[in-house]
């Protein structure tokens, strides 16, 4: 049985086809005399079905034709299409023979619309995180100054890593960098990220985030465009840095994080303060410490001065009574002296041992000594009774 | 067991040091606090500088391991 319109060719025994041959006859039909094509209209009854496939209708003033968009291929869509958006569709023209009807197996799908339908998708899904308050400028955190625990949400052999431990290694030598390695783009990588986040939950001590990764093209970032990916990054405990791709390049996770950087080599920068200039600061900080200390103290010092001042003047006046009465005591010691009374006429005996001889019993008859008077000393001998 | 007490972090090390300074340069402080407040200032700026000097960045990879613990290990580089 051939292609052509041999419209005998496959008849009943009453002359009629019957209806499975005559559907499959047109499919035949409409396949060979129309090759995939690109066709413009607008999106009308959009449905995507629990199994992943996109069913939906184009239409203009005039026609209308029914549309499938397979999940192998709208997978590859930022976004579905809304109803009443204007696009062009790839579409290959065939006969859905179990209904009879006439459609478009949709191979691309482009929105007309400035930025196609990857600025409907960032549109879309930024008025939701909006809504949920999640890009409110309150709601960024300050970065810590001087973080230990830094992790960093990145390809593993990208040059974005690179870049961070570069940076991190010049600027702080406290930095532990903890890495938590995913892929950043292709088929899941949304989902990965996602749950490298959800990590960062269970990771102790933790002072800030990088997530990011290097350039690439549209298509290639997306994954930082995704809803899921942004609500992760506002969903991470600790401040959040993000830089992906290039400095024009602004995504979705840019917005939700706490601070943007254009790059990965600025993301550490941000995370991270320079030694140099902490070690510049703890200087100035000890010669305010010195210069306090020192201004403490002179203040001290007056005090000591004005009291050293009083005491001087007390010691000085102690000291002048002491004298005074130092001179009486002298003059008492003076009195009673025994030269003074020797002066007065009163001599005294000793033995040659220089024992003091006071009774008569100490003289027996013949006794040399000795007799001190005021001006010397005399020998005397007792005499024979 | 209790667990040895977390050091110090470099960021509250530095705010210690900071009030101490601004202590200092107040007003109402006798000579034996000021001196005391002085040494624990001189410390601190010593033990500050010092982990500055001996730190070194380390970079490791945190993993999960099937039964979806935490693994931390060293990054090669």
């Amino acid at each position: 049985m051939g292609q052509g319109l041999d419209l005998f060719a496959a008849v009943s025994a009453e002359g009629a086809w019957t209806v499975t041959e005559l559907a499959r006859r047109a499919r035949a039909v409409v396949e060979a005399g129309l090759v995939p094509l690109w066709v413009r209209g607008e999106i009308s009854g959009f449905k995507a079905w629990q199994s992943g496939h996109w069913y939906f209708a184009l239409r203009d003033r005039s026609a209308q034709v029914r549309c499938v968009m397979f999940q192998k291929e709208n997978r590859r869509l930022p976004t579905p299409p809304a109803d009443g958006m204007q696009v062009f569709a790839f579409a290959r023209p065939t006969v859905w023979e179990e209904k009879g009807e006439f459609r478009l197996t949709v191979l691309d799908l482009l929105s007309t619309a400035a930025g196609g339908l990857w600025q409907v998708a960032f549109e879309r899904a930024k008025a939701a995180l909006v809504k949920d308050g999640l890009l409110d400028p309150a709601r960024k955190r300050p970065l810590p100054p001087y973080p230990r625990r830094i992790a960093v949400v990145t390809s593993p052999d990208g040059a974005a890593l690179r870049d961070i431990i570069a940076v991190a290694t010049r600027r702080w030598p406290l930095a532990e960098l903890l890495v938590i390695p995913t892929r950043v783009q292709g088929d899941g990588a949304e989902a990965e990220i996602c749950g490298a986040l959800a990590l960062l939950t269970r990771v102790a001590r933790l002072d800030v985030a990088i997530i990011g990764r290097g350039g690439g093209s549209r298509e290639d970032l997306w994954t930082f465009n995704h809803e899921r990916v942004a609500r992760a990054v506002a969903a991470v405990p600790v401040p959040v840095i993000s830089a992906v791709g290039h400095e024009t390049d602004v995504t979705l996770c840019d917005l939700v994080a706490d601070f943007r950087a254009a790059t990965p080599s600025a993301a550490a920068e941000a995370a991270t303060p320079d030694v140099l200039e902490v070690q510049g600061a703890l200087d100035h900080l000890g010669v305010r410490l010195a210069r306090g200390l020192a201004a403490r103290s002179g203040r001290v010092a007056e005090r000591l001065d004005r009291s050293f001042d009083r005491l001087a003047g007390l010691m000085a006046r102690r000291l002048e009574r002491h004298r005074h009465e130092l001179a009486t005591l002298a003059g008492q010691l003076d009195a009673l002296s025994p030269l003074r009374i020797l002066e007065r006429g009163y001599a005294l005996a000793r033995d040659a041992d220089g024992r003091v001889l006071k009774r008569v019993a100490q003289f027996p008859p013949g006794l040399v000594f000795r007799l001190r008077v005021t001006d010397g000393t005399v020998a005397a001998r007792a005499a024979e009774v | 067991m209790a667990r040895a007490p977390e050091p110090l972090s470099f960021a509250a090390q530095l705010e210690r040091l900071e009030a101490i300074v601004r202590q200092l340069e107040g007003q109402d402080l006798d000579l034996d606090h000021a001196l005391k407040l002085f040494e624990e200032g001189v410390e601190r700026l010593r033990e500050a500088r010092d982990r500055l000097t001996a730190a070194e960045v380390k970079v490791k990879q945190v993993l999960t391991d099937q039964a979806g613990n935490l693994k931390v290990e060293d990054l090669d580089r």
